[in-house]
């Protein structure tokens, strides 16, 4: 990413691109573990969407579908507050792949 | 019309801020720029003024408020003083690293310890490497004009930058003199209606201000921030001629005082320089060929412009009315005899520190120092460069 | 009430891609109290751990209007914020009827501790502003050190544990009862595991007109050292023992919005912990005893001022 010269920078320290660390993908911090999302599993009681640090779960029309990679770090809190007894959210091994540089 | 009316420092103070109205007025008391705010309560509770009047419990929270009304988008200003000055310090780098044209009057008082409340300008002095635009004022009349122009200066789009106009604790800020008060229109009119940039109450553009820098941006937006202060210049010289061409009293960085064919020559801000001239009159009667040079801005400070004027005297005395433990001389000592430093002509310059903590100087004191410039001039010695005036050895 | 579908279908204003660590309990609370009002809403945010890793320059978190200017005053410029607003409304250059909300957010080392004195200021100025704590009991930015919300007991590493010390020596400090003190419409306390009760506290807080002040019980993974997994059922264990008892005091009057069912010891809180690991040795007993001392002590007081 090229950066800025100080004479492009916005005065006063302002950051004018609201939002855009989703292009930092923290899912490359994962390490061993990620969370397995079994859609006929799911109650869609939307509490993995709730308790996820890392906005995670992918949430399309009014349905969880799924976790989205590029930024679950793999802390695990869905799948424990997974309720259902046979859970939709189980945590699997991971391949430990070094990091390929991250985002940008 | 400009009307004449009887008032110290501080009611000029206020009577600006009547005048201006600005939208956010945040400040806490403290002498001796509590009548500042006294004032301005008692404004807002007779009506006279429409802005916001906030009495936090710090000066800490003043200026931190100050800063969050500031970046909301509007006018603000604040009136503080010695260790309040001092315990906003933290927060003061970050007004100018926001780029906010917060505009600050401060009675010039010491620092504790030991505990003091008389004038000096060890609180301005100690804020000099914060960014801040710094005015300094000779009398009631130049505190009155000079935060007029603060906020012209400061607001001005290529500057945005905080300005401190200071005014010397009791010998100014509460001695009566008789100034010109110009009318609310003209003063309203002049310093204009405020443009806003990059307002945190425009919500339609979402923005965060005041983020963390790592190593590989915090240097250029400092580089981004100096070049506020360094806009400056040409900016406080335009508004201090449309000052005059408006009201008849024109400004710019400096005042020359007989210097003309002046050998030696006082250095000296503030109040001292209406003193100063006296000597220097009696000097003159007496034919001794001496100047006083009065900085008014000391940030930006003026190098080439204080320079020019002093490399062709003899010698030169300059007066600081702080000091600088450890150091090599008082802070307007060190930038001027820096600044002289390019110059193959340039005069043998000393440094006095006076004042501190309200001590009196008097025509006497700055005649002992023309005494010792004349020595000066004539052996091309120097045997004394930093000391002190009126003060028991 | 509110549904989550619902909720998840409004637009993040905290987005991904921060560098908040694995199983941080901050970005679940503001996940539910930024969708507590559909008003333009403004945040001062304090230094700390929410402040850097959601703004490290070029990038940021923030898909709203947010600022920063030091560690120990949020709630002083919200309040500066809010006050330009008023200013604004009334000179005719901001429209009478637009509503804004103004949020200061600090955590307990810029709240309990270094913040306190502008908070105190800000709320009995009466801004109408909300403030949030979210406690996590530590300085988790600078790693871990001693707050005055530290648990007594806890090892932080200006607390630490040792032979001669059995972590920190002090009783946490109620920040909720100091704000109560100032007599402002809205003061509650919150934790992310009940989101329900946690919503309607925003909800409320945005609405008061005046300050209101919630502080929130905030996991902290990296410096409780638990299985990050088990946050919300840690939090879960927090009140059930009464160690972060929820309740609100609005306009004065106390109410205690969650009564477990039976009541867990203190221990349940503390096992699960590493900061309190060295509670278990034998010399360590009597702070074991003292802890849930003082926590049945509270527990008993707020029940008598809810008038149960």
């Amino acid at each position: 990413m090229k950066k800025e010269t100080w004479k492009e920078l916005t005065i006063g320290t302002i950051n004018l691109d609201a939002g855009n660390s989703v292009k930092n993908l923290t899912g490359t911090w994962r390490s061993g573990k990620k969370p397995q999302f079994i859609q006929d599993k799911c109650i869609q009681c939307f509490f993995c969407w709730l308790y996820c640090p890392h906005s995670a779960i992918l949430v399309e029309g009014d349905e969880v579908k799924g976790i989205n990679y590029d930024y679950c770090t793999g802390c695990g809190i869905c799948s424990v507050e997974c309720p259902p007894k046979e859970k939709a959210i189980i945590m699997v091994k991971e391949e430990v792949k070094l990091a390929e540089g991250g985002a940008e | 019309m400009s009307t004449l009316k009887t008032l110290n420092g501080n009611q000029t103070i206020a009577e600006a801020v009547r005048q201006i109205d600005p939208d956010v007025m945040a400040a806490y008391p403290i002498t001796p720029s509590t009548a500042i705010v006294e004032a301005i309560a008692k404004f807002k509770a007779d009506g006279l003024i429409t802005g916001e009047f906030v009495c936090p419990e710090s000066e800490h929270s003043a200026m931190s408020l100050c800063i969050g009304a500031s970046s909301a988008g509007g006018r603000v200003m604040t009136a503080t003083a010695s260790q309040g000055l001092a315990l906003m310090w933290e927060m003061l780098y970050i007004a100018a690293g926001l780029r906010l044209p917060i505009v600050a009057a401060i009675a010039n008082r010491s620092l504790s310890a030991p505990i003091n409340i008389h004038g000096d300008h060890s609180d301005t002095m100690g804020a000099r490497d914060s960014g801040w635009i710094q005015i300094y004022s000779e009398n009631c009349q130049e505190a009155y004009d000079n935060f007029i122009q603060a906020f012209r200066i400061g607001e001005d789009l290529k500057v945005r930058t905080p300005v401190l106009v200071g005014l010397d604790g009791f010998i100014i800020s509460h001695s009566m003199e008789v100034i010109q008060v110009e009318d609310d229109d003209e003063v309203k009119k002049f310093v204009g209606e405020y443009k806003p940039v990059y307002p945190l109450l425009d919500t339609s553009r979402k923005m965060t201000v005041g983020p963390i820098d790592f190593t590989d941006y915090y240097f250029e937006h400092k580089r981004n921030q100096i070049e506020g202060i360094e806009n400056a210049p040409p900016v406080i010289e335009a508004v201090g001629k449309e000052f005059g061409r408006d009201f008849g009293r024109q400004y710019g960085f400096l005042e020359e005082y007989r210097m003309d064919d002046a050998e030696i020559c006082i250095v000296v801000m503030s109040s001292a320089a209406g003193t100063c001239k006296d000597a220097v009159d009696e000097l003159r009667s007496d034919g001794k060929r001496i100047g006083l040079l009065k900085p008014r801005i000391y940030r930006p400070f003026a190098h080439q412009k204080i320079a020019e004027a002093l490399k062709k005297m003899k010698a030169v005395a300059v007066l600081d009315r702080s000091s600088s433990p450890g150091a090599f001389g008082a802070p307007l000592f060190t930038d001027i005899r820096s600044a002289l430093y390019d110059y193959e002509e340039r005069p043998h310059i000393v440094n006095y520190v006076y004042g501190l903590g309200g001590r009196d100087i008097k025509v006497e004191h700055f005649k002992e120092v023309a005494l010792k410039l004349e020595k000066i001039a004539e052996t091309g010695k120097v045997e004394e460069l930093y000391g002190y005036i009126n003060l028991r050895e | 009430m509110a549904k989550l579908k619902d909720l998840a279908a409004m637009e993040d204003r905290l987005v991904a891609g921060h560098g908040m660590c694995i199983g941080c309990g901050i970005p679940i609370i503001f996940r539910i109290v930024l969708r507590a009002t559909e008003d333009p809403l403004i945040i001062a945010n304090a230094t700390g751990c929410l402040e850097v890793c959601t703004t490290i320059f070029p990038r940021t978190s923030w898909n709203i209007t947010w600022v920063h200017s030091a560690f120990e005053n949020a709630a002083a410029t919200i309040a500066g914020v809010e006050s330009m607003y008023q200013a604004l409304k009334k000179k005719g250059r901001i429209p009478e009827d637009k509503k804004i909300r103004f949020l200061g957010i600090g955590g307990d080392g810029g709240t309990y501790d270094i913040g306190l004195q502008a908070l105190s200021g800000a709320v009995e100025r009466g801004h109408d502003i909300v403030y949030i704590c979210y406690d996590n009991n530590v300085y988790a930015n600078t790693g871990g050190q001693r707050s005055s919300a530290t648990p007594l007991g806890a090892s932080a590493t200006t607390s630490p544990e040792g032979k001669e010390s059995p972590g920190k020596l002090q009783r946490r400090k109620d920040l909720t009862k100091i704000l109560v003190a100032h007599n402002i419409p809205y003061v509650a306390q919150a934790s992310p595991n009940r989101w329900q009760d946690l919503y309607k506290k925003a909800q409320k807080a945005f609405e008061t007109e005046g300050p209101a002040f919630l502080n929130i019980l905030c996991l902290c993974p990296t410096e409780w050292k638990y299985d990050e997994s088990q946050g919300i059922r840690l939090a879960q264990t927090a009140i059930d023992s009464c160690v972060w008892p929820l309740y609100e005091v609005e306009n004065g009057k106390y109410k205690i919005n969650y009564l477990p069912k039976e009541k867990k010891p203190v221990l349940e809180w503390i096992k699960a912990q590493g900061r309190f690991r060295h509670l278990f040795k034998e010399e360590n007993a009597w702070v074991l005893e003292e802890f849930q001392k003082q926590v049945d002590e509270d527990w008993e007081e707020l029940h008598k001022l809810a008038n149960l």
